[in-house]
């Protein structure tokens, strides 16, 4: 017989969670010892470079990124939307073009869609994107994005269950009229998380825009970072980009976390 | 709207609908006239729910046709949208549109597929939703409502439309017991109006005092049907019987 009585489940959870607080402290304090503050200090937030990058262009850069994920996005949202439609349509063709055009362009790196679109003048001479750069830009990221949102938008679809499209139509509604006031507005409340998902993976594919070429006002955070740090042979204008990015995606996701919860309430 | 001869409001023949291999409705002949209440009970799976889904076409049927108020809806060129304005349906599950409040869920179909101007359309919805005694749930979103609530709007939804066919799907199963009675009150009420109704139920009780007329059915066809004193007191066939006495008294059924 065993004298000593074992641990009650409690007591394990508890000693179990003493050691976890425990090896991450060990790993902070080690990183901590190990990592050469001076020069962490002078290449990544030298204090005179962020002040510098700050006022010379950060925020037109942010302009700019905001400018090139949110057209995009609208892009990508409209076709993704047609393109799931087309999916759900009655008419294969219209079911094979989009299965076509969703699989290409979601396997392709976002980065071989952009020089694709760069070599688009060459290929058909005379064509112009209007709004130089915003419409190559938009149009790249749009087809892009619109390939992962097609996906989304037609899963959202079919998860609104299949009797509020036959209230609909039980009342006289067409199926289009059924799809556009019962069912769609049902799927994207549904989809809110996982297009805020593909807003994000979108504005950070915006990082990419540089292939299609771009003057020095037109640089997105990235490039602008980049750009910044060559010339001072220092990293840190790249980290203030870098963080300019939070400056976007935090308050987003600040903003869809209440959009969320009041769709859960008027439910 | 004008249904000037004594021809029934609802005429189906020699209907067939299949699942695949399975025969859900088999050569259904059943007509219902103006003004009329008709229950249909049965077993589950009898194909009560399907036959009451081809009257607004919801199942299409493989053959047979639809007759209701004249026009033929199993027609290719019939404009079903059209003829569905006419003919309400009240579903198990109720349906309601979930992101839209009581009065919208009411007034939506009424802007949508009648053109309706909004304050019309919300005068209409309001004054159904009063008819169903919800007057003061105009503003509630359905997940705010108890189920027999959501139930009474889903009514005032089809309501709305003014019919001339109001077709009920089992409209009281998913409703707990003591929410029932509002339900079937507001239905009762409906038939006394002269509403011409088609109920799929459970409620033998119902059956007995509101229908004109009780349909029994059992594997996909219509055993019996008469006059609910008659069919559910001394029912002919043995699969009535048999029925009836399982719903009636479940305890002593072996």
């Amino acid at each position: 017989m065993k004298r000593q009585q074992a641990l009650s489940p409690r007591r394990r959870a508890q000693r179990w969670r003493v050691l976890q607080y425990a090896v991450l402290i060990v790993v902070l304090a080690g990183a901590a010892f190990v990592a050469d503050w001076q020069t962490i200090g002078h290449t990544f937030f030298d204090p005179t470079l962020i002040w510098h990058t700050i006022v010379h262009g950060l925020w037109r850069a942010l302009w700019n990124t905001l400018a090139y994920s949110a057209g995009g996005f609208v892009i990508g949202l409209t076709a993704g939307t047609l393109l799931a439609l087309m999916r759900l349509s009655d008419i294969a063709p219209y079911r094979w073009l989009a299965t076509i055009y969703i699989e290409f362009f979601r396997g392709l790196p976002a980065l071989v869609v952009f020089m694709a679109f760069s070599l688009l003048p060459l290929a058909f001479p005379g064509l112009t994107m209007p709004w130089p750069p915003y419409g190559t830009v938009w149009a790249a990221l749009g087809i892009v994005g619109s390939a992962y949102m097609a996906e989304t938008i037609r899963a959202g679809v079919q998860a609104v269950p299949r009797g509020q499209v036959e209230a609909a139509r039980s009342l006289g509604m067409t199926a289009g009229q059924a799809m556009r006031k019962i069912a769609l507005p049902q799927a994207f409340r549904i989809m809110i998380p996982p297009l805020t998902n593909e807003l994000i993976m979108l504005i950070k594919d915006s990082s990419l825009v540089f292939i299609v070429g771009l003057s020095a006002a037109n640089f997105d955070l990235t490039k602008f970072g980049r750009a910044a740090a060559n010339t001072n042979v220092n990293i840190t204008p790249l980290v203030v980009a870098g963080l300019g990015y939070l400056v976007i995606t935090l308050p987003l996701s600040i903003l869809v976390r209440r959009m969320e919860a009041s769709a859960a309430r008027a439910r | 709207m004008s249904v000037t001869t004594s021809r029934p409001l609802v005429s189906i023949s020699a209907l067939n609908k299949y699942f695949g291999d399975n025969h859900v409705l088999r050569d259904i002949d059943f007509a219902v006239d103006s003004g009329e209440v008709v229950c249909v009970i049965g077993p589950s799976g009898s194909g009560k729910s399907t036959l009451l889904r081809c009257v607004n076409l919801l199942e299409r049927p493989q053959s047979g046709t639809v007759l209701v108020r004249g026009e033929d809806l199993t027609d290719p060129d019939c404009d079903i949208d059209a003829a569905r304005r006419h003919i309400g349906m009240v579903f198990q599950q109720f349906n309601l549109f979930p992101h839209h409040s009581a009065l919208d869920n009411c007034a939506l179909a009424l802007m949508t597929v009648l053109g309706k101007k909004r304050p019309d359309a919300e005068h209409i919805a309001r004054a159904n939703l009063e008819r169903v005694g919800l007057a003061d749930k105009v503003d509630a979103y359905p997940a705010k409502l108890s189920g027999g609530q959501q139930q009474r709007v889903a009514i005032a939804r089809a309501l709305s439309m003014d019919p001339a066919l109001m077709l009920f799907d089992e409209p009281t199963s998913a409703l707990d017991p003591e929410l029932v009675g509002e339900v079937l009150a507001v239905m009762r009420r409906l038939a006394d109006e002269g509403m011409t109704m088609i109920v799929v139920t459970h409620e033998i009780a119902f059956a007995r005092e509101v229908a004109d007329r009780v349909v029994f059915m059992d594997q996909g066809a219509i055993v019996e049907q008469d006059k609910p004193a008659r069919l559910l007191s001394e029912p002919k066939e043995p699969r009535t019987r048999d029925f009836l006495k399982r719903v009636l008294k479940p305890t002593e059924a072996g």
